[in-house]
């Protein structure tokens, strides 16, 4: 069983055939085996500003929320004399 | 917040517009083609990762050394900067790789480096959030590992055979590039700025909160 399993996967070790052996200039490749260049750069661009965008939204969430806390409290300090 | 902040926002923000347009009348790299303008976003978020990371571990020394809890709000804030240039880069990078080297990724020196430093700043982060009392030691004690690494992440380049293309790269960038590219660093940079400056007013507040709850417990 084991012989046959060996002897079944030979195929991955089989000489490249004749079509591999032959340079093909990246431009001339069919579009199907080439990587989309544009995709990528919107994707960088995009991910780029998108996280940063969400990130200031963050940092402003956080600190208008403790910014209304401390007035709050200062304010109920002043209030009731405390401190 | 203080009073150049607004105009230098608007002024960032307007650079950011722009960027797209002076990356556009930058040339095509002969070889890599369109999917080189990456690199006038990779590059800057890469420099501001090591800025961050640098930024980052003198405030910790200097909170080391003091124990001045300023010291700490500016490492804490430049740590989170260091995770998000960080993140930028580790995503622009592989994108950029996908095409110009024909994988995602590759475990060479300045990657496996990047990733450790920025695994460092993320440690960093989870442990002031969930490390309780006198995480804030511990922490500046780790962010001296990240800084070390960041003259390690620039110079391995020069030293190791890998991938990534050499630190005399940028320097010899005819103007046409270098014009576009240097731009951007100066887009990342006030951005860098900005974002460092409401993080640390944010460390500020919460100590500033924090003072105002003790008032009321005495």
């Amino acid at each position: 069983m084991v012989c046959c399993g060996v002897f079944a996967d030979s195929s991955a070790w089989a000489q490249p055939s004749e079509q591999t052996k032959v340079y093909t200039p990246i431009s001339q490749l069919p579009p199907t085996e080439q990587i989309p260049a544009a995709r990528l750069l919107v994707a960088a661009y995009s991910f780029v500003l998108v996280a940063v965008f969400l990130y200031v939204v963050t940092v402003a969430r956080r600190l208008t929320a403790v910014q209304r806390e401390v007035e709050r409290l200062e304010a109920d300090v002043k209030r009731t004399g405390r401190a | 917040m203080p009073k150049w902040f607004l105009p230098a926002a608007c002024v960032c923000a307007v650079m950011f517009a722009a960027t797209p347009v002076v990356i556009a009348y930058a040339p095509f790299e002969s070889t890599m083609g369109l999917v080189f303008k990456i690199f006038f976003y990779h590059m800057p978020s890469a420099w501001m990762f090591l800025l961050g990371g640098i930024v980052c571990g003198v405030a910790s020394v200097r909170y080391l050394i003091t124990s001045d809890a300023r010291h700490d709000r500016t490492a804490w804030a430049a740590a989170e900067l260091t995770v998000l240039f960080g993140l930028l880069t580790l995503v622009t990078g592989p994108l950029w790789a996908r095409k110009a080297w024909g994988t995602w990724w590759v475990w060479d020196v300045r990657v496996t480096a990047s990733l450790v430093s920025w695994m460092i700043a993320v440690a960093y982060l989870l442990l002031r959030r969930y490390g309780g009392p006198g995480s804030e030691k511990l922490a500046a004690g780790l962010a001296l590992f990240g800084m070390a690494n960041v003259p390690f992440i620039y110079i391995s380049v020069n030293y190791w055979r890998t991938i990534h293309p050499a630190t005399s790269v940028v320097p010899t960038l005819p103007v046409s590039m270098g014009g576009p590219l240097w731009f951007c660093v100066a887009s990342f940079f006030l951005l860098f700025v900005l974002l460092f400056k409401m993080r640390v007013r944010l460390e500020e507040q919460r100590a500033r909160l924090d003072a105002v709850y003790l008032s009321l417990d005495e």
